[in-house]
C-alpha cells in the first residue's frame, strides 16, 4: 500500500517546519506584548487581579487534575500552592510599580519600565499548576507576554489551565495572544522556542538538564538549579515545634517540592528529645535495614528514582519492602556521613529525610555546608534556633541564597510561611550556577532606562519626570463595507470588572476618566475621517 | 548602477519588454529584483525593499516562506506535474481540502495555472450550467488577461489586441450601483455575474454595505450565477479565510490564484457547486489543461491551506491590520491636506491621495524609502497597500516609520513646499 499525500508531505518534523511553529507563537506574543505596553497600570493591574481571580477559583480543580495526571503529590497541597500563586501573588505586589516611571532620589536618575517582551516559559510536573499561575501572573504584572512550555507529563492539565488563563486575560482586555502555551510539546521544538531570537528571556524551572539547556540557549535565562536543603535543629530551639515545621513541610505536597528539608542535622544532646517529637508529628525513625532498603529503592545506578517522586511515605515504604503504620508522614533515614559514599544526602523529592547527628554546633555547619556544595548549591537551607549568633554563622557558611527560621521550608524559602517574595521559582545565583539569586518575580522581568542629567544640574524632583504616554488598547480598523464594522465604528467597550472588595484596589475613577477620553478621542477621530 | 544590473535592464529592453523597462526607468523605480526573502526584496544592487504590493497578495505568507519550500523540495522527490487526464493523489486531495474550506455548496476543483485560466473555467461552467452568454462584470474590473476574462475588464487592456467584446456579450456596470446591476440582470440573459470582493486595480474601492448581497440576491433573482474572484481577498486577507463571507455571501462559483500556492509553484483553481459545475458530471473531458493543478502545485496549496488556517495566523492578520491602520491615521493627520483617505479590509488597502496620479510619486518616494507598494493602474490616486499577514510588530513599525517620511516627500513633490517639483510634469 502506498503512501498517501498527507503522509508523503508530512514535514512537521523537519527544522524548518519547528522553527516555523516556533516563531509563529513568539511573533504573536511579540504583537501582544508590544500592545500590552500601550496600557496604563490600572488596565495592567485590572487584567492581573481578574485572571489571579479565575485562577484562585479553579485552584482545587487543578490541583485535583495535575496529581491525576502526572501521580506527584497531595491533590489538597497542590490546590493551596495554586491558590497561594493566585490572589495573595498580585497582592503582595500589589504596591510595586512596573508600568510608571520613578525617581531615584539619592541620584536623581528617573528609571522607566521595559519589559522583556516575550517570556518563554517552562512548567515542571511537579509543580505544573502553581508554576504556570505564577509565571503567568508574574508577565501580565509587567506587561510582557508569555508562552508557557509544559513537561510532556503535566501536559493536559497545564494546556487547559494555561488557556483558562489566557482566556480570563483577554476577558479583561489583554491583547490577544498575551498568554500562549505549546500545545505539542517535544524537545526540539521546546529547543527551538529557546534558542529563538524572538524569545526574550527563558523562566526555566525544571530538571538540570533542561535548566543548563535554557542557560546554553544563547538567550538571556533565568534558571533555578536543584535544592537539597539541610535543616539544622540547635540545642536552643523549640524542639517540639521545630518537629512538627519539619514533618509539617516534609510531607507537604509529598516533598515535590524543591525547597523541602533533605537533611536534617542535629546535636547528640538534641537528637532524643527531637526523634520523640518527630514521631509525635507522624514521622517513622527507620531501623538501619529499612535505610538500607530505602537507599537500594530511592536511587539507582541512574540516579533518583523517579517512581517514587512525590508518593506518599507509606507507599514509598512499601515499595522498599518495608510496612509502617498507616499515618506515617514522612520517612526518616538516619546516615553517619554527607556527600560522597551516601546517595541519601542528595536531593529527594519525596518524604524521605535524611538524618545526621553532630557533635557540635561547628561540625553541624560544615555538614550543613558539605551537603549543599554536594549538591543543591544556591538554593535553600533552614535552621531552628533561637541563637541569633547561631543563626548568622549557619547562614554565613551555607551556600545557599535564602535560610528560613525557625518555620518549614517548603513553604518558607517559597515565601509563603516567611516574608521572602513568594514564588516557586527560586533563584540558586551564583553558586547554583545561576543569574539570579533571590526569589524569582515580576522584578525579574522588567529592565528600566535610566535617565541620567548632568552631574552639576543639582539636585531633582519630581517634577522631573513626565508623563509615559499610555495609549490602550488598538483600536479596531475597519472592515469597509461590512455592516456595523465600517469606518466610524466605535471601539469594543472596555472591561470594566467586577467590583473587587479587596483592598489596595486600582485608581478605578482615574482608569474609567482615561477610557471615557479615550472613547470620545475616537469618536472625534471617526467624525474627522467622514 | 552595477555592470551586471545594466545588462539585466539592456537584455529586457532588447528580448523581453522594452516599454515596461523604459517605463519603470522613468518612474525612478530602477528595480530588477535578486534576492528575495519574507517580505523583503533586494534590489541587484543590493537595496533592501519592503514588499507591501506582494504581487497581489501572491506572496501573503512571504517570499520563498520557508516550509512551502521545504514541502515544494520534498514533493519534488516524489511528483511532478501530473497527468491532467486521469485522477491523482494531489489533486484530489487539493480538491476535497477546498471543499471543506470554502464556502457552503461548493464542491468540485477546476484547475487552471494561472488566475485568468480560473476565470475562463468559471465563465465557461457558468455557461454550461445556465445555457446563457452574458456576463456582468464592474466597470474597470480586472479578472485576467486571457480571451474571456479580459473582456470582461476594461477596455485599456483588451483593445490593444483587438479583443475586447463585439457581440455584447459583456456587459459592464458601475460598482456599488444596484439599479444599474440589476437593469442588467432582468432581461434574464445572463449567466453569470463575475465580481472581485474588493476591485483590486481599481484601486481597493470598497463595496458599499449590504451591496454585494444584494447582487447575489438579484442573481438569485435573475437566473445569473455569482462568481467570486477571490484571488487578491483570498486566504485570510481580510482576516477570514475568503473575503466574501465576511461580506455575507455564498458564491455559486470562487476564483481563486496568486496566494494559493505562495508564489513558490503557480496553479489556480475555479471551486463551483454542484450546478455550475453540472458539465463535469456529463463530459469532464470537455475542457483540459496540461499545466492545470499541476500535482507540485496542489501540494504546496495544501500547506498554504495549513498555515492559513493556524489559529495564531488569524490573530496576526488583526494585528497587522489593526497598527498597521493606527500608524496610516497618525500619518493622514500629519498630511490631511494630500493623505485623504483609507479603503480597507483587513490587510487589503488602498491609500487615497489628493492628486489624479498622486500615487505615483508616493509610489516613487516609498521606493526611495525602502518600501515597495503600487499605485493602482486603473485608479492612479491611490495606492494599492497590501502588506502580509504574518508581518511581525518590529516590520510593521519599520514600515510605518518609513512611510510616514515618503509620504511627507510626495506631499511636497506635488503641493510643494520641497525641493523637487513632481515628475509627473
Amino acid at each position: 500500500m502506498s503512501q498517501t499525500v498527507a503522509e508523503l508531505m508530512d514535514i512537521s518534523a523537519s527544522p524548518v517546519a519547528l522553527k516555523a511553529k516556533a516563531e509563529l507563537v513568539l511573533d504573536r506574543g511579540r504583537w501582544a506584548s508590544q500592545v500590552f505596553q500601550r496600557y496604563d497600570r490600572d488596565r495592567t493591574m485590572e487584567i492581573a487581579r481578574h485572571v489571579a481571580q479565575v485562577a484562585h477559583a479553579k485552584a482545587k480543580e487543578y490541583g485535583e487534575w495535575a496529581v491525576k495526571e502526572t501521580g506527584f503529590g497531595v491533590a489538597a497541597h497542590k490546590a493551596l500552592k495554586n491558590e497561594l500563586s493566585s490572589i495573595p501573588l498580585v497582592d503582595f505586589y500589589s504596591d510595586w510599580n512596573f508600568v510608571d516611571p520613578r525617581l531615584d532620589e539619592r541620584t536623581g536618575v528617573v528609571e522607566i519600565p521595559k519589559p522583556a517582551g516575550v517570556v518563554f516559559a517552562l512548567a515542571p510536573s511537579t509543580n505544573p499548576i502553581a508554576t504556570i499561575y505564577f509565571k503567568v501572573l508574574a508577565s501580565l504584572m509587567t506587561r510582557n507576554a508569555v508562552v508557557i512550555s509544559p513537561h510532556p507529563a503535566a501536559l493536559e492539565c497545564c494546556v487547559d489551565a494555561t488557556k483558562t488563563l489566557a482566556a480570563a486575560a483577554e476577558e479583561a482586555g489583554a491583547p490577544e495572544g498575551i498568554v500562549q502555551v505549546v500545545e505539542q510539546v517535544s524537545l526540539p521544538l521546546v529547543d527551538e522556542f529557546m534558542k529563538s531570537p524572538k524569545t526574550d528571556v527563558i523562566l526555566a524551572t525544571g530538571g538540570t538538564p533542561m535548566v543548563r539547556a535554557a542557560y546554553s540557549s544563547s538567550n538571556p535565562a533565568i534558571g533555578v538549579g536543584p535544592g537539597n536543603a539541610p535543616v539544622f535543629v540547635d540545642a536552643t530551639a523549640d524542639v517540639k515545634d521545630a518537629a512538627r515545621h519539619i514533618v509539617d513541610s516534609k510531607s507537604f505536597d509529598n516533598s515535590v517540592l524543591c525547597t523541602n528539608e533533605s537533611v536534617l542535622i542535629t546535636l547528640s544532646d538534641v537528637a532524643s528529645k527531637l526523634e520523640r517529637e518527630l514521631s509525635n508529628a507522624g514521622a517513622h525513625l527507620c531501623r538501619e535495614e529499612e535505610v538500607e532498603a530505602l537507599r537500594r529503592y530511592l536511587f539507582h545506578a541512574r540516579g533518583f528514582n523517579v517512581e517514587s517522586l512525590g508518593r506518599d511515605a507509606v507507599w514509598i515504604a512499601d515499595q522498599a519492602g518495608f510496612k509502617v503504620p498507616k499515618n506515617t508522614r514522612i520517612l526518616v533515614a538516619k546516615i553517619s556521613q554527607i556527600g560522597a559514599g551516601e546517595v541519601l544526602s542528595k536531593e529527594k523529592l519525596c518524604p524521605v529525610l535524611g538524618y545526621f547527628v553532630a557533635s557540635s554546633v561547628d561540625q553541624a555547619i560544615m555538614q550543613a555546608r558539605a551537603l549543599l556544595r554536594f549538591s543543591g548549591a544556591g538554593h535553600s537551607a533552614a535552621i531552628h534556633s533561637n541563637d541569633p549568633q547561631t543563626v548568622t554563622d549557619y547562614a554565613a557558611a551555607v551556600e545557599s541564597y535564602r535560610v528560613v527560621v525557625n518555620a518549614p521550608c517548603s513553604q518558607g524559602a517559597a515565601g509563603f510561611a516567611t516574608n521572602l517574595s513568594p514564588s516557586f521559582t527560586i533563584g540558586t545565583g551564583f553558586f547554583g550556577r545561576s543569574s539570579v539569586g533571590e526569589n524569582i518575580g515580576p522584578q525579574h522581568l522588567v529592565n528600566w532606562t535610566r535617565i541620567a542629567w548632568h552631574k552639576d544640574s543639582g539636585p531633582l524632583d519630581r517634577s522631573a519626570i513626565g508623563r509615559l504616554q499610555h495609549r490602550g488598547p488598538l483600536p479596531v480598523a475597519p472592515s469597509d463595507g461590512v455592516p456595523g464594522q465600517g469606518v466610524g465604528t466605535p471601539p469594543i467597550a472596555p472591561f470594566r470588572p467586577q467590583p473587587s472588595s479587596r483592598p489596595g484596589g486600582s485608581g478605578g475613577q482615574d482608569g474609567l476618566r482615561d477610557e471615557i477620553r479615550q472613547i470620545i478621542a475616537e469618536e472625534l477621530r471617526g467624525l474627522l475621517k467622514g | 548602477m552595477s555592470e551586471a544590473k545594466l545588462k539585466v535592464l539592456e537584455a529586457s529592453k532588447a528580448y523581453w519588454n522594452p516599454d515596461k523597462t523604459q517605463f519603470w526607468q522613468d518612474a525612478g523605480v530602477d528595480l530588477v529584483i535578486d534576492k528575495r526573502e519574507g517580505y523583503y526584496l533586494y534590489d541587484m544592487d543590493g537595496r533592501r525593499l519592503i514588499d507591501v504590493h506582494l504581487n497581489g497578495g501572491t506572496y501573503n505568507l512571504g517570499h520563498r516562506n520557508p516550509e512551502l519550500v521545504e514541502v515544494l523540495n520534498v514533493g519534488a522527490r516524489h511528483f511532478d506535474m501530473g497527468n491532467h487526464h486521469f485522477p491523482a493523489m494531489a489533486r484530489a486531495a487539493l480538491a476535497e481540502e477546498l471543499a471543506k474550506c470554502t464556502p457552503e455548496g461548493l464542491k468540485y476543483t477546476i484547475y487552471g495555472a494561472g488566475g485568468a485560466e480560473a476565470v475562463e473555467l468559471a465563465i465557461k461552467s457558468a455557461r454550461n450550467a445556465t445555457r446563457k452568454r452574458k456576463i456582468v462584470s464592474i466597470i474597470k474590473a480586472y479578472h485576467g488577461h486571457s480571451g474571456l476574462s479580459v473582456k470582461t475588464g476594461d477596455e485599456r487592456f483588451s483593445k490593444t489586441f483587438l479583443s475586447e467584446d463585439t457581440l455584447g456579450e459583456f456587459v459592464q456596470v458601475p460598482f456599488n450601483d444596484l439599479t444599474a446591476m440589476e437593469d442588467a440582470l432582468k432581461g434574464r440573459d445572463v449567466a453569470a455575474v463575475i465580481m472581485e470582493t474588493i476591485p483590486a486595480t481599481y484601486g481597493f474601492p470598497m463595496p458599499n454595505e449590504g451591496y454585494l448581497p444584494s447582487v447575489k440576491k438579484l442573481c438569485e433573482r435573475y437566473d445569473a450565477l455569482y462568481i467570486a474572484d477571490e484571488v487578491q481577498t483570498g486566504f485570510m486577507r481580510t482576516g477570514d479565510m475568503w473575503g466574501i463571507t465576511r461580506y455575507g455571501v455564498t458564491p455559486d462559483i470562487m476564483v481563486i490564484g496568486k496566494g494559493v500556492t505562495g508564489g513558490i509553484y503557480p496553479i489556480s483553481c475555479c471551486v463551483v457547486s454542484e450546478q455550475a459545475g453540472a458539465w463535469l458530471k456529463q463530459d469532464g473531458f470537455a475542457h483540459m489543461s496540461t499545466a492545470g493543478g499541476a500535482e507540485l502545485g496542489c501540494v504546496v496549496a495544501l500547506k498554504v491551506l495549513e498555515i492559513t488556517q493556524r489559529p495564531e495566523v488569524r490573530s496576526s492578520v488583526r494585528y497587522v491590520s489593526n497598527f498597521v491602520r493606527a500608524g496610516l491615521d497618525d500619518i493622514r493627520a500629519l498630511y490631511p491636506d494630500f493623505f485623504i483617505g483609507i479603503r480597507q479590509h483587513g490587510v487589503i488597502m488602498g491609500l487615497e491621495f489628493n492628486h489624479p496620479e498622486g500615487a505615483k510619486p508616493v509610489m516613487r518616494r516609498l521606493y526611495e524609502n525602502g518600501v515597495w507598494a503600487i499605485f493602482s493602474t486603473l485608479d492612479p490616486r491611490v495606492l494599492q497597500f497590501k502588506p502580509g499577514i504574518l508581518m511581525t510588530q518590529d516590520l510593521a513599525e519599520e514600515m510605518l516609520r518609513r512611510v510616514e517620511i515618503a509620504v511627507g516627500q510626495a506631499r511636497d513633490d506635488v503641493m510643494g513646499g520641497g525641493a523637487k517639483r513632481s515628475y509627473l510634469q
